[in-house]
C-alpha cells in the first residue's frame, strides 16, 4: 500500500454536520412530554391541586372546623337569602267536637308562612280519635309508603293543630297527620300536605352567628345574605371548599410523600442487591418476597398502636409507615432489574476499569439511569396510595373525625347520599380527579423516558 | 418443573411461617385485654378463662403451642364469642367471600381481556373510545364509591320497577351475588382493559400476524390463535397481584352490602380484638395469597412456552 492511498485532510473541514442541537436525556424526555397534550394538562392538573392545597387555605379564609348551624347539609346551589322574621310563641288551636265519619283530618293546611325557623299546621278534627300524629317526609308519600320521620302527636280528638320547630331545612317536605285510637294505633288513612319552606332567621339568631353586626340594623321582612360556600356545606355545617382544602392536604401528603420515601428506599434496597448480585441478591429479594406478602391492615394496625393512637382518632403518621415499610418491594425490584441489566453495560465495564470506586459506580453510573424507570413507577405509586389512604378513612382505621381528608369526607358523605349528594360527589370528584392526573402523567412519562418505546412509533 | 413447584412451596411455607410468627407477637404486644368485656368477670372466672384460652402460660410456650396446633391445622378458639372455634369460622365465611372473589375474578378477567382488545381491534374508532372512557372511570373512582352507587342504582332499579329485581343487599341465592362481585371486579376489569389494549395493539402490528395474513388464515383464528393468545401473557402476570387486591377490595364491598364474608369478620375481629380470628384468619389470606401467586406463575409458564421454571 503506498502512501498515495492516504490523503491528508485540513482540519478545518466539517466532518459532521449538525442539523439540529444535542440533546440530553431529560432535555429529550421534557419535549417529548410537552407534546403530549394529555399528560401535559395532567401535569398542571396536578400543579393546581397542590396549588389548591397550600395556598387555597391563604385566599379562601374559612376555619374548616367553624359550624355554620343554619345551612348544614347545604348544596353549593342552595339560596342565600334569609328572611329576617320574629318568633312568638303559638298556643295553638282548639277545634269544636268533630262531625260525620271521616277517618283522614280534613283540610290540613298551613298557618302563616313556613319557614326554617318554624311551620304551623292545622286540620280539622277526626270522630272517635284520642289524638293525632304529625310524620314528616322529604319525598312524596305514596300510598303504602311509611310516612316518614315521627315528628310528634297531640292529644285528645280536639287538638287539631301543631307547631314543627324540628331542624328545619329550606326545602320541600310532605307532612302527614294520622288520627289514633284509644289503644294508640293509627286510623287507616292519612291527610298529607307539601310544604315549601323559606329560609328564615331571627335578628337575634343573625347577630349570634355573625351574618349582621348590630340587631336593629334590619326590620322583620327585611331579606339578609348569610355568608356564602361555593361548594356547599356538611352534614354539620362545615364549609365543604375549606374542608376540602385541608383534606387536600392530608391526601396528598399521604400520596406523594409515602410513595416518594418508599420509592427511595426501593431504589437503594434494589440497587444493592443488582449490584452484588449472586448470594447477597438471592437473600435480599426473598425478604422482599415476604415483606410483599405481609397484610396491610394488621401492619396498619400495629402501627396505631405502636405511636400510641387509639382506636377512632386519626392515624397519619402511622399510615405513611405502614405504606413506606410494606410498599419498597415492588420499586425495589424494578430497580433491581434494571440494575442487573446495566450492570453489563460498555460505559459501566468502562468506568470499572478506569478504576471507579463502587459507590461511585453505583450513585454516578447507575442509579442515575434508573430514574426514569423509577419516575414512571413513582407517578403510578401516588394514586395507589391516594386509593389506600381514601380506602382506610373509609373504613375508619386512617384519618378520623374531626380531622378532615378526602377519604373520611366520602366516608361521612356516603350516608347521606340520597338527600344532599354534594357531600359525596365533591371528595369523591377530587380523589378521581387528582388519580387520573397521575395516572395519564404516568403513561406519558413512560412514552418520553422509555428508550424501547423511541423508535417504536 | 417438578422441583420448582416444590422450590417455590417451600418458598411458600416459610412465607406463612413468618408471618404467622410476625402476627402472633404483634398481638400479644398489642395494648387492649380481650377478656375485659363490659360484663364482670370474677378473678376466679377470669382465670379459668385465661387457662381455657392458654393465656397464663409464658408468652414463648404459648407460641409454640399455637404453632403445633396450627401446623396440624388448628387455629384454636375465638376469645370473644364464646366456645366457637377459628376453624369453624373460617368455614362458614370463608366460602362466602371466595364465590364472591372468584365471581368477581371472573368478570374482570373475561371482561378485561374482552374490552381490550376489542379496544385495540378498533384502535380509535367508536368502540376504542367508549370503552377507554369507561375505563378511565374505572381506574380513577374509589372502590366504596362504586359500591354505594352500586346500591344506589338497585333501589332506583327496583323502585321503577314496582317489584325486587335483584335485591340490594344481603346474601343467598345467585342474584345477591351478581352486582357486588361487579362491583368488586369493575377496577381491576378496568386496569386490565388497559393493559390487554397496550399488549394487543403490540401484537397487532407484529410480523407474525402479518405472515398469517398473508397466508390466508381467517380473521377468527388469527384473532383466537395468534392475536389472543400472545395478548394474553402480561395479563396472566398481575392476576396474582389482581387477586390480593380483590381481596382487600372485599372488606367494603362486604360492608356495603351487608355479606357476611371473612372480610368483614376479620374487621370486626380487629374492632373486638379477638386475637384468635386475627391470627387465624390473618394466617389464612396469607397462605391463600402465597398459594394463588405460586399458581400463577406456574400458569404463566403453560401458557408461555417461552418462560422457562428454574
Amino acid at each position: 500500500m503506498s502512501d498515495l492511498s492516504f490523503k491528508p485532510i485540513s482540519l478545518d473541514t466539517d466532518i459532521e454536520e449538525r442539523s439540529r442541537p444535542s440533546l440530553s436525556y431529560w432535555q429529550d424526555a421534557w419535549i417529548r412530554l410537552r407534546a403530549n397534550k394529555r399528560a401535559f394538562t395532567s401535569l398542571f392538573v396536578i400543579l393546581g391541586m397542590l396549588v389548591f392545597a397550600c395556598a387555597g387555605p391563604l385566599v379562601w379564609r374559612i376555619d374548616p372546623d367553624a359550624q355554620d348551624l343554619d345551612q348544614t347539609s347545604k348544596p353549593p346551589w342552595g339560596d342565600r337569602n334569609a328572611l329576617v322574621q320574629t318568633y312568638e310563641p303559638w298556643v295553638g288551636v282548639v277545634s269544636g267536637e268533630p262531625q260525620g265519619d271521616n277517618l283522614a283530618p280534613q283540610s290540613l293546611e298551613l298557618v302563616g308562612n313556613a319557614t326554617t325557623t318554624n311551620v304551623r299546621l292545622v286540620w280539622g278534627p277526626v270522630p272517635n280519635s284520642k289524638g293525632y300524629r304529625i310524620f314528616r317526609q322529604i319525598i312524596e308519600p305514596r300510598p303504602g309508603d311509611p310516612l316518614g320521620l315521627p315528628i310528634g302527636e297531640t292529644k285528645g280528638s280536639t287538638s287539631v293543630s301543631f307547631e314543627d320547630r324540628l331542624d328545619i331545612k329550606p326545602k320541600s317536605y310532605w307532612y302527614s297527620v294520622v288520627a289514633f285510637n284509644e289503644e294508640g294505633e293509627d286510623f287507616p288513612e292519612a291527610a298529607t300536605i307539601k310544604v315549601d319552606v323559606a329560609f328564615s332567621t331571627t335578628a337575634a339568631n343573625a347577630v349570634e352567628r355573625g351574618y349582621i353586626k348590630d340587631q336593629n340594623s334590619v326590620s322583620v321582612g327585611d331579606t339578609i345574605k348569610v355568608p356564602l360556600h361555593p361548594l356547599g356545606t356538611d352534614y354539620l355545617g362545615r364549609d365543604m371548599l375549606a374542608r376540602l382544602m385541608e383534606g387536600a392536604r392530608i391526601s396528598l401528603f399521604i400520596g406523594i410523600v409515602a410513595p416518594f420515601l418508599f420509592v427511595i428506599a426501593g431504589v437503594m434496597y434494589g440497587s444493592i442487591a443488582g449490584f452484588f448480585g449472586r448470594n447477597i441478591d438471592h437473600i435480599l429479594m426473598r425478604f422482599a418476597d415476604f415483606v410483599i406478602a405481609l397484610p396491610f391492615l394488621l401492619f396498619m394496625i400495629l402501627f396505631k398502636l405502636l405511636f400510641g393512637i387509639g382506636p377512632g382518632e386519626s392515624g397519619i403518621l402511622p399510615m405513611l409507615v405502614a405504606l413506606v415499610l410494606l410498599s419498597w418491594p415492588g420499586a425495589a425490584r424494578l430497580v433491581r432489574g434494571e440494575i442487573l441489566q446495566i450492570r453489563e453495560e460498555g460505559y459501566v465495564e468502562a468506568s470499572r476499569l478506569l478504576g471507579t470506586k463502587t459507590s461511585r459506580l453505583i450513585l454516578r453510573h447507575m442509579i442515575p439511569n434508573t430514574m426514569g424507570v423509577v419516575l414512571v413507577t413513582f407517578t403510578f405509586a401516588v394514586p395507589s396510595a391516594i386509593f389506600t389512604e381514601a380506602f382506610l378513612s373509609f373504613i375508619g382505621m386512617g384519618v378520623t373525625a374531626p380531622t378532615a381528608s378526602w377519604g373520611s369526607m366520602c366516608n361521612d358523605g356516603i350516608k347521606t347520599m340520597e338527600s344532599t349528594p354534594h357531600e359525596l360527589i365533591f371528595p369523591a370528584l377530587f380523589i378521581s380527579v387528582t388519580v387520573l392526573a397521575f395516572n395519564f402523567l404516568g403513561d406519558g412519562l413512560r412514552d418520553a423516558l422509555d428508550a424501547r418505546m423511541r423508535y417504536g412509533e | 418443573m417438578t422441583r420448582y413447584v416444590l422450590w417455590r412451596l417451600l418458598q411458600g411455607v416459610i412465607t406463612v411461617w413468618f408471618i404467622a410468627t410476625v402476627t402472633f407477637f404483634v398481638m400479644h404486644n398489642l395494648p387492649g385485654d380481650p377478656l375485659a368485656d363490659d360484663k364482670a368477670v370474677s378473678e376466679k372466672i377470669r382465670a379459668n378463662l385465661e387457662e381455657k384460652l392458654g393465656l397464663d402460660k409464658p408468652v414463648v410456650e404459648q407460641y409454640f403451642i399455637y404453632m403445633r396446633n396450627m401446623v396440624q391445622g388448628d387455629f384454636g378458639l375465638s376469645f370473644v364469642h364464646e366456645n366457637r372455634r377459628v376453624n369453624e369460622i373460617i368455614r362458614d365465611h370463608f366460602p362466602v367471600s371466595a364465590i364472591l372473589g372468584i365471581l368477581a375474578i371472573v368478570i374482570a378477567g373475561f371482561g378485561g381481556i374482552l374490552w381490550g382488545a376489542l379496544t385495540a381491534l378498533y384502535r380509535n374508532r367508536w368502540p376504542d373510545i367508549v370503552i377507554i372512557l369507561l375505563v378511565i372511570l374505572g381506574i380513577s373512582v374509589p372502590s366504596f364509591v362504586f359500591a354505594t352507587v352500586g346500591q344506589l342504582v338497585l333501589v332506583t332499579m327496583n323502585n321503577l320497577a314496582g317489584f325486587e329485581v335483584l335485591p340490594v343487599a344481603g346474601w343467598g341465592t345467585v342474584a345477591h351475588m351478581l352486582i357486588p362481585a361487579l362491583v368488586l371486579g369493575l377496577g381491576t376489569m378496568a386496569f386490565l382493559t388497559r393493559l390487554m389494549r397496550t399488549s394487543m395493539l403490540e401484537i397487532v402490528s407484529s410480523d407474525f400476524v402479518r405472515t398469517a395474513k398473508a397466508k390466508g388464515v381467517p380473521m377468527a383464528q388469527i384473532f383466537s390463535r395468534h392475536q389472543l393468545r400472545n395478548a394474553v401473557l402480561p395479563v396472566v402476570t398481575v392476576l396474582g397481584p389482581s387477586i390480593a387486591g380483590i381481596t382487600t377490595g372485599g372488606f367494603v364491598v362486604e360492608n356495603v352490602f351487608g355479606i357476611p364474608g371473612l372480610g368483614r369478620y376479620f374487621v370486626l375481629a380487629v374492632q373486638q380484638n379477638d386475637y384468635g380470628v386475627i391470627m387465624g384468619t390473618t394466617v389464612f389470606y396469607g397462605a391463600f395469597l402465597v398459594l394463588m401467586v405460586i399458581l400463577v406463575d406456574i400458569l404463566y409458564a403453560v401458557i408461555d412456552p417461552r418462560v422457562r421454571l428454574e
